[in-house]
């Protein structure tokens, strides 16, 4: 991409993307930008957002008598959150809805009936909660293979054709999620909780924030060339992901313990995982950045100014929905193990994670560095992000064992 | 005055230095691997185990820099103190200029400098010159900037800016930075060894009845950070929280009292635990007014500045009911005995010279039996992620107590005994677990069941077993079951003998005094015995135990009025069990077997009482921090600077980032300003530096 001479056509997306994508943008006084804004928004914006809120709607009819003040506050804010993601990155309307329906089928093919997992064909081989999770990893691993073969080939079909399958796969982990919270209900209603309390789940969001985070970027700069280091990441995190279920029969819904029956985790997991996915996208680009504008690497890997501003980006929302984990963590340790903060190994290890972050942020920010230092820098991330992530729990003691391998 | 000079320049270098960035990052790296330590060493453990860990040599070295408690170690929160301050004169040092850079529009720009911005256009604009200002200012309006006008000899200079905000984020992310640590400096352990350094205060032993306790060791009820742990056991009520401090405790009083009804746990058709609940009764000390409150885990109760937690339960004095049995010779019966978990009890009127400490007592044992096989899981990775095959393996094993035989040099050996029978491969067993040691591993001794599901048999063949005057009548019974009448009789004589031995033998030691025995004799022989020949004579001594124990069971039958039953393979297995438990008896190290008939379960919580003044702080600094990280990333400023000159018009942008959507906006603005200036914005931007 040459980014001297055109860049607004280089970059594929629409102009006003990047001012929706901020959502703490504030307009104080622009009527006209905002009449503007609202007037570049197409028939597929205005449906995608009436189908957001007849959902809402229908859901709060439907069991709006079992939800509480709180509940309901979530499932109104949900509206807006995703219309905004789905106004701003177009893609995410066709995702989200196909997520949606697959998740909806699946659940209904259950009949409220966990055996049914096994006897009706559209579960067995596709929608249970494990199945769409196979398929899941089987399409990271196939896309993984595409993109690979399209920087080896200089192939922009095997590139498309990676792209396309790390949408499916994204889907199929939704969907797999989704019906995994439906099953651990039908377990029992006790049992019933949402599915990222334990290593195993966690990965599944892991992969699945990663693969999004990597999409986004994949449309905001127009090129796929990161594909290949990015789904090489997911898949190692699949890999380790099947490893786990095979040998510890991790994948196999269990209750949750005392601690963890908090609403506090509904947000504080998801929230840290972004900041662990943005972290795992910037490394990537640092290695995508470190072999330079060589010969071989030449017109295989996105510009070099393309790879810093994407680890710029990825740090910088990594770094904030981290920010924001480790308080939501915080607040919750208060009301759960009596203190915001005991130095426990993982609280421990994610100011470290955090403290690294804002120095990597302060030197691009106030110092303005470039280069190979911000590139290793980001590498080296990586290997602490994963030994806050996995190591803690492999390797030291403390309050966060349900993480365990 | 060249001194005075000296010295104020050399103030202005150390808080240039002390704001400088540098040292900020400096002091977060050696945070960051002071943390590192303190989360690979365990923290705050007793000082014998940091002795085993380290040894002789480097456990005072690592003491006295503080490796057991790095965070509240005095470099510690000297760093912590620094990083504050490094950071409240970087804030003092920034704030003046950026100030003045968010409020300005630097609307007095030259024509020149416009030119040098990496991103600047030159217009050729269409539309008259009257209307060019009114319609730039009004998409400069539409677009969301703020500006002002400079009039110049040759032009107009609009100055835009948009996104200042941005910059109240650095303000409200580092001013969080020194929040978060000042409420944390309060809610730590500094107050409290302040409070033990200065005021007098100081642990005493957490061994000591309550009475005895100094009032050097109790803390005010107003005391202002606290964190401690609170014993409540069922229908007990208590009015104080534990610290733990080094090695001693300190009491600290609570403004209230608390009063548990009954602590629940409920569970999981696994027999997982689901919730920890304790009903409660606070009553204030001050107004004597109560109120009842459930408080379970992650549902806390806050009442007068005191948060109360659930952390943890324990058993709260249990009353356990044993039967005594003997395992020494001689027949004597079961005993009855009363314990209370906790307590100690002198076995001495039953003649032995131990000492029984209850230790623990849990009527609801869940256990994973047997973990699946990896077939298994393979196969069942498909599918739905509810299979129960895990939960199959979860059982509930029903009430275990825990106790110690302490004899009268003090030494003592532990037992994990399980009141219900347990099945394994499908047979039943009195299971009892005992170590020498916490270092060990309980060793298990397994009773097998008779058909009427008793434990009375074993015992029956034990004693007699064991049991030098019966050695001769149980030999003479499996010489005369062995062998007919009509056998020479030094055969008979033989066998009866090697019986004997065998039985003295088994006593001394078990089949090892008879592994032992089986070497001493072949090697004396003259010829060296072939392995084969060795496990021969093994085999024929493990048949000559296996006949005495039938002997010893019908003769024990016989005793208590009952058949003498047929000899056949159903019994085979009962008695390779009682061989199995009987070799194990002999390693048990006590001369009683305490099994438990009864019980009344009582128990106790245990919570976390603390109060936490900073956290206000704290969370204010959180919400701050969230903000600010959020307002500094993603709130760009931009100015934007349009000069309309008679024949040209200039557009120019500068932004504080330098990301790729800075020159998409710049081509973005440009191309909206040229259209409605009527002219196309071409050679928008320079290669970036």
């Amino acid at each position: 991409m040459n980014l001297a001479s055109s860049p607004a056509t280089s970059l594929s997306a629409p102009p006003a993307e990047p001012q929706a994508a901020q959502g703490t943008k504030t307009a104080p006084a622009m009527p006209s930008a905002r009449a503007e804004w609202l007037k570049r928004r197409g028939f597929g914006d205005w449906f995608y957002a009436l189908a957001l809120i007849a959902a809402a709607g229908i859901a709060f009819l439907r069991y709006g008598e079992a939800m509480d003040a709180y509940e309901t506050a979530i499932l109104a804010i949900h509206v807006p959150i995703l219309a905004a993601l789905g106004w701003a990155w177009r893609p995410f309307r066709l995702f989200a809805a196909a997520a949606a329906v697959l998740s909806l089928l699946g659940i209904w093919l259950y009949q409220g009936d966990l055996a049914r997992a096994e006897q009706i064909f559209f579960l067995k081989y596709l929608l249970s909660s494990q199945t769409a999770i196979a398929w899941m990893s089987a399409f990271f691993f196939i896309a993984t293979g595409a993109y690979w073969l399209g920087l080896a080939a200089r192939s922009n079909f095997a590139e498309r054709t990676g792209s396309v399958l790390t949408w499916a796969a994204a889907v199929m982990g939704t969907t797999g999620l989704f019906v995994r919270w439906y099953e651990s209900w039908l377990l029992g209603p006790d049992i019933g909780h949402i599915p990222i309390s334990n290593l195993y789940e966690v990965f599944v969001l892991f992969s699945l924030f990663t693969a999004l985070l990597y999409l986004f970027y994949e449309g905001r700069y127009g090129t796929r060339k990161l594909g290949a280091l990015a789904l090489l990441m997911i898949s190692v995190s699949v890999a380790f992901l099947l490893w786990y279920a095979f040998t510890r029969g991790a994948h196999q819904i269990q209750p949750l313990v005392p601690a963890l029956q908090s609403y506090w985790m509904k947000i504080h997991v998801p929230a840290n995982f972004i900041g662990y996915g943005g972290f795992a996208l910037a490394a990537m680009a640092g290695i995508a950045w470190l072999p330079g504008p060589q010969r071989l690497s030449a017109g295989r890997l996105p510009s070099q100014e393309v790879l810093e501003d994407v680890m710029y980006k990825a740090i910088a929302i990594g770094f904030a929905f981290f920010t924001i984990a480790t308080i939501l963590g915080a607040l919750w340790a208060a009301e759960a193990w009596g203190s915001y903060w005991s130095w426990d190994a993982k609280e421990t290890f994610a100011l470290i994670l955090w403290l690294n972050y804002a120095a990597w942020l302060h030197m691009r920010l106030t110092r303005d560095a470039r280069g190979a230092v911000l590139a290793w820098w980001a590498i080296c991330g990586l290997l602490v992000t994963t030994f806050a992530f996995l190591g803690v729990n492999l390797f030291l003691s403390g309050l966060h064992s349900y993480g365990s391998l | 005055m060249q001194r005075a000079t000296a010295r104020a320049s050399s103030l202005e270098a150390s808080i240039e230095l002390l704001s400088s960035m540098r040292f900020a990052i400096s002091l977060l790296t050696v945070l960051a691997i002071a943390s590192v330590i303190g989360a690979v060493v365990q923290q705050n453990e007793p000082a014998n185990a940091y002795l085993n860990q380290f040894g002789q040599f480097w456990e005072p070295v690592f003491a006295s820099i503080g490796l057991y408690a790095v965070y509240s170690a005095k470099w510690f929160l000297a760093i912590l103190a620094f990083l504050v301050l490094s950071t409240v004169l970087c804030i003092v040092r920034q704030s003046v200029p950026m100030l003045r850079e968010m409020r300005g529009f630097r609307e007095h720009a030259r024509e020149a400098s416009l030119r040098l911005f990496a991103r600047h256009a030159s217009l050729a604009p269409t539309l008259p010159h009257e209307a060019r200002r009114g319609a730039v200012t009004a998409y400069l309006t539409g677009a969301g900037f703020r500006f002002r006008v400079d009039e110049r000899e040759d032009g107009v200079l609009i100055a835009a800016r948009q996104g200042a905000a941005g910059r109240i984020g650095y303000f409200l992310a580092h001013a969080a930075i020194v929040l978060i640590c000042a409420g944390g400096l309060l809610d730590g352990n500094l107050p409290l060894a302040l409070q033990i350094r200065l005021g007098g205060k100081s642990p005493t032993s957490g061994d000591q009845p309550l009475a005895r306790i100094p009032a050097s060791a109790r803390l005010d009820p107003d005391n202002w950070s606290y964190h401690g742990n609170v014993y409540i056991p069922e229908g007990g009520s208590t009015d104080f929280a534990v610290l733990n401090v080094d090695d001693g405790v300190l009491l600290q009083s609570l403004p209230f009292k608390i009063a548990l009804k009954r602590f629940r746990i409920d569970y999981y058709a696994s027999g997982m635990p689901r919730r920890y609940a304790s009903d409660l009764v606070i009553t204030d000390s001050d107004s004597g007014q109560s109120f009842e409150r459930t408080i379970e885990v992650n549902k806390p109760l806050e009442y007068r500045g005191v948060t109360l937690f659930q952390s943890s339960f324990d058993d709260g004095g249990s009353i356990l009911r044993f039967a005594l049995r003997d395992l020494a010779p001689g027949a004597r019966p079961p005993h009855p005995l009363d314990g209370e978990v906790g307590t100690r009890l002198p076995l001495a009127k039953f003649g032995y010279g131990y000492t029984l400490e209850i230790s623990g007592f849990r009527p609801i044992n869940v256990e994973n039996i047997a973990p699946p096989s990896d077939n298994e899981r393979f196969g069942s990775f498909f599918g739905s992620g509810a299979q129960t095959q895990n939960g199959e393996n979860l059982r509930n094993l029903g009430p275990v107590y825990s106790f110690k035989l302490r004899d009268e040099a003090g030494q003592a050996r532990e037992f994990n005994n399980y009141m219900l029978p347990l099945e394994i491969e499908g047979r039943k067993y009195l299971v009892s677990g005992v170590r020498a040691s916490q270092a060990e591993a309980f060793h298990y001794l397994r009773i097998p069941l008779d058909s009427d599901g008793k434990a009375d048999t074993w015992f029956a063949i034990r004693q007699l077993f064991f049991d030098p005057e019966r050695r001769a009548a149980l030999a003479e019974r499996l010489t005369a079951r062995m062998l007919d009448t009509s056998d020479e009789s030094t055969m008979r004589e033989r066998l009866k003998e090697t019986a004997e031995n065998t039985l003295a033998l088994f006593a001394r030691g078990g089949l090892a005094a008879i592994s032992d025995f089986i070497d001493s004799t072949e090697s004396a022989a003259e010829h060296p015995a072939s392995e084969e020949d060795r496990q021969r004579a093994g085999a024929a001594f493990i048949q000559i135990l296996q006949g005495l124990i039938w002997d010893a069971w019908m003769s024990a039958r016989e005793a208590s009025g009952h058949d003498a039953l047929e000899i056949g393979d159903e019994h085979a297995q009962f008695i390779r069990d009682t061989l199995i438990a009987l070799v194990d008896s002999i390693q048990y190290g006590a001369p009683l077997y305490l099994q438990l008939t009864d019980y009344k379960h009582r128990q106790a919580t245990v919570l976390q009482a603390a109060r936490a003044p900073g956290k206000s702080l704290v969370y204010t600094g959180s919400l701050l921090l969230a903000l600010g990280v959020f307002a500094m990333l993603y709130i760009r400023e931009r100015r934007l600077f349009v000069l309309l000159k008679a024949d040209e018009a200039l557009v120019a942008m500068s932004s504080n980032r330098k990301t790729i959507d800075t020159d998409e906006t710049f081509a973005r603005h440009c191309t909206g300003i040229g259209a409605i200036l009527g002219a196309a914005c071409t050679n928008n931007l320079q290669e970036s530096p």
